[in-house]
């Protein structure tokens, strides 16, 4: 119902305000400052808002011009239907490549091959699936198998709402795959039988997030390591235990700049800096302080590195990419719609 | 609504006969031209956007058993919400029309704390009172009832936002109701009850029903204050609005707005038999 009016606000709500004149050289005191708006999933708030300081930082250093970002937050699927709408992102950083690539199909402000633009497959930092179980794992959780056993409650976000959830189920998939040889029939099985214990399908991660941590509900939830991590920082370390399983996938929320949104405001070469300073050794440095495994993991602090458990990792290229795993296992009627039953 | 009294100073001297608002022509153009912008356009690109889909994608997109199963559940929970509002906000109404009691005030300002909290964090208070740890809920899971994720538990959150409605749209006819007819009933030989369903009851209909389709027509599009309440298992406590939530997160723009003209169908039906029910019953009742 809200859809229509949705579009038309869009168009006047968050747009920041135009940015300053281009033309870098500063003529005396008379100071530029450029604005740039980057628009990011949930999870990576708390990352972006030290990453904003160091690289205003470095480019003041390099530039000598003031530079301020701000931040536009939410589920990585809502944010791109608003860059589609009009919202005037000069660079994206979402949770999936499939939603920037509905970007640059739906506006064509930026080319298709968006990713090859930067290293890593323009993702600087990754992050894969993980179990949090409550404190001394009462229910024994070790690895995907244990997930399927009867009694165990366990938490997940909704995958047809929560981009995050849907590396869940991929996650759980590529186990199967490899525990059952392939066997199609034994992996929907199993599949199924997790899907029956999920207790609560929240619509978003942090939804899910709090209806384990908060109202103590399940035995485990399925979340980001990332987010793992964060939980039990915020929620008091020794509460709950992070689990890493035998095998996940590699989860790399990937970036890109809107091009033509960044041209228009004179942020074409600001913007792109920006993403490509994601990449250097600070801010590499930065991205595993906040619990994401480094691109380029020599950056990470010892401290810091240790925390990454070695897991067989798959990419989402085993699914074919992400346009085909999204419509063989998300879209109405895919695997999940046919094993979700109970 | 506002601008009717905003405008009556405008009318000046000079008009020929003194109307509060000026001129049938400019109010009348200012009305259609604010419900284009704000209501009809958003609605017609609803059913523009739905097109996309034609008949045939439309009655797949609305016979899938999942939204079949949330169909029920939206409309039958909203339904039953509306009825218990009917029922509660009126006994609320009637409390604090016609008693005084110390905080009375505080309990009339509570009434309209659902329309001015944000839905989600309702829906996050409500979640952790009814959730099987929760205050309430832990009463309850120790008899083996489970509130939360369930749809009772949808039920109580579209009861909670739906109370003020209710009570708000009673609350000035029950104080216009005088207490000399009342009496005046109770000489002539009437019984509480008579006094009751003859006297008093007549009066409040209308607004008894439309309170109570306001309260309805709110419960069915409700997202924010459900959705963490309803543990949205499929076929089981899934709410529409977030099949269209579903669906957008698809990119699937035309299946959504399917979605939504079937809802805006149903409910707009649902009103209008209420509307014809409440001038019917209004005729009944004009003895």
């Amino acid at each position: 119902m809200a859809l229509g009016s949705a579009a038309i606000l869009a168009g006047c709500g968050k747009a920041p305000e135009a940015s300053t004149t281009s033309g870098g050289e500063s003529k005396g005191g008379e100071k530029t400052k450029r604005v740039l708006l980057n628009v990011s999933y949930d999870p990576t708030r708390e990352f972006y808002v030290e990453y904003n300081t160091i690289f205003a930082e470095h480019w003041k250093k390099e530039k000598g011009e003031e530079v301020e970002v701000r931040q536009s937050h939410g589920g990585s699927g809502k944010q791109a239907r608003s860059v589609i709408d009009g919202l005037d992102a000069d660079v994206v950083t979402l949770a999936l490549s499939l939603d920037i690539d509905e970007i640059a199909k739906k506006t064509k402000k930026f080319p298709e091959d968006w990713a090859t633009k930067l290293p890593h497959d323009s993702s600087p930092y990754n992050s894969t699936i993980v179990f949090l179980v409550r404190k001394g794992n009462p229910k024994g959780i070790k690895d995907w198998a244990d997930l399927a056993k009867p009694g165990v409650s366990v938490i997940t976000p909704n995958p047809k709402t929560s981009g995050g959830a849907r590396w869940n189920y991929l996650a759980a998939w590529a186990w199967a795959d490899q525990q059952f040889g392939g066997d199609e029939a034994k992996i929907r099985e199993y599949i199924g039988t997790v899907l029956k214990n999920v207790a609560v399908f929240d619509s978003g991660a942090r939804g899910a997030t709090t209806t384990f941590a908060q109202r103590e509900i399940g035995d485990v939830l399925l979340a980001w390591e990332n987010e793992a991590y964060l939980s039990n920082k915020e929620f008091g370390e020794g509460k709950f235990e992070v689990v890493s399983p035998s095998l996940s996938i590699l989860a790399q929320p990937p970036v890109a700049v809107v091009e033509e949104n960044a041209k228009k405001k004179g942020n074409e070469e600001v913007a792109k800096a920006y993403l490509e300073y994601l990449f250097s050794p600070a801010a590499q440095k930065l991205a595993a302080k906040h619990f994401y495994r480094p691109a380029n993991k020599s950056q990470a602090t010892p401290e810091d590195a240790a925390r990454f458990a070695d897991i067989k990792l798959v990419t989402v290229e085993k699914f074919g990419g992400w346009a085909k795993a999204q419509a063989t296992h998300f879209a109405d009627g895919g695997t999940f719609d046919q094993l979700n039953k109970r | 609504m506002s601008a009717g009294t905003a405008d009556a100073t405008a009318s000046g001297p000079g008009a020929r006969r003194r109307r509060i608002i000026p001129g049938f022509g400019l109010s009348l153009g200012f009305t259609l031209t604010y419900l284009s912008l704000i209501v009809l356009i958003p609605l017609a690109m609803v059913f523009f956007r739905a097109s996309g889909l034609g008949w045939g994608g439309f009655w797949k997109v609305i016979t899938d058993p999942n939204v079949v199963a949330a169909s029920k559940l939206t409309f039958g929970a909203s339904g039953l919400a509306a009825i218990v509002n009917c029922v509660f906000g009126f006994i609320l109404a009637w409390v604090l029309v016609r008693y005084q009691f110390p905080g009375k005030r505080l309990i009339d300002a509570a009434v309209d704390l659902p329309f001015a909290m944000p839905t989600a964090v309702a829906g996050i208070a409500l979640a952790t009172i009814y959730g099987p740890k929760g205050w309430i809920g832990h009463f309850f899971a120790a008899h083996d009832i489970k509130i939360a994720y369930t749809p009772i538990g949808i039920w109580i959150a579209l009861t909670f936002i739906g109370i003020p409605f209710v009570v708000r749209t009673i609350q000035p006819v029950l104080e216009d109701l005088e207490m000399a007819q009342e009496e005046a009933a109770a000489t002539l030989g009437a019984t509480r009850w008579q006094t009751f369903w003859r006297v008093v009851f007549p009066p409040l209909m209308p607004a008894l029903v439309t309170g109570s389709a306001l309260a309805f027509a709110r419960a069915v599009g409700e997202y924010g204050s459900v959705i963490f309440i309803a543990g949205n298992i499929a076929g089981k406590t899934e709410i529409l609005p977030l099949l269209i939530i579903a669906k957008l997160e698809q990119y699937d723009y035309a299946g959504a707005t399917g979605l939504a003209a079937y809802m805006l169908v149903i409910s707009f039906a649902l009103l209008f038999v209420i509307n014809l029910l409440q001038r019917w019953m209004a005729r009944h009742h004009a003895i």
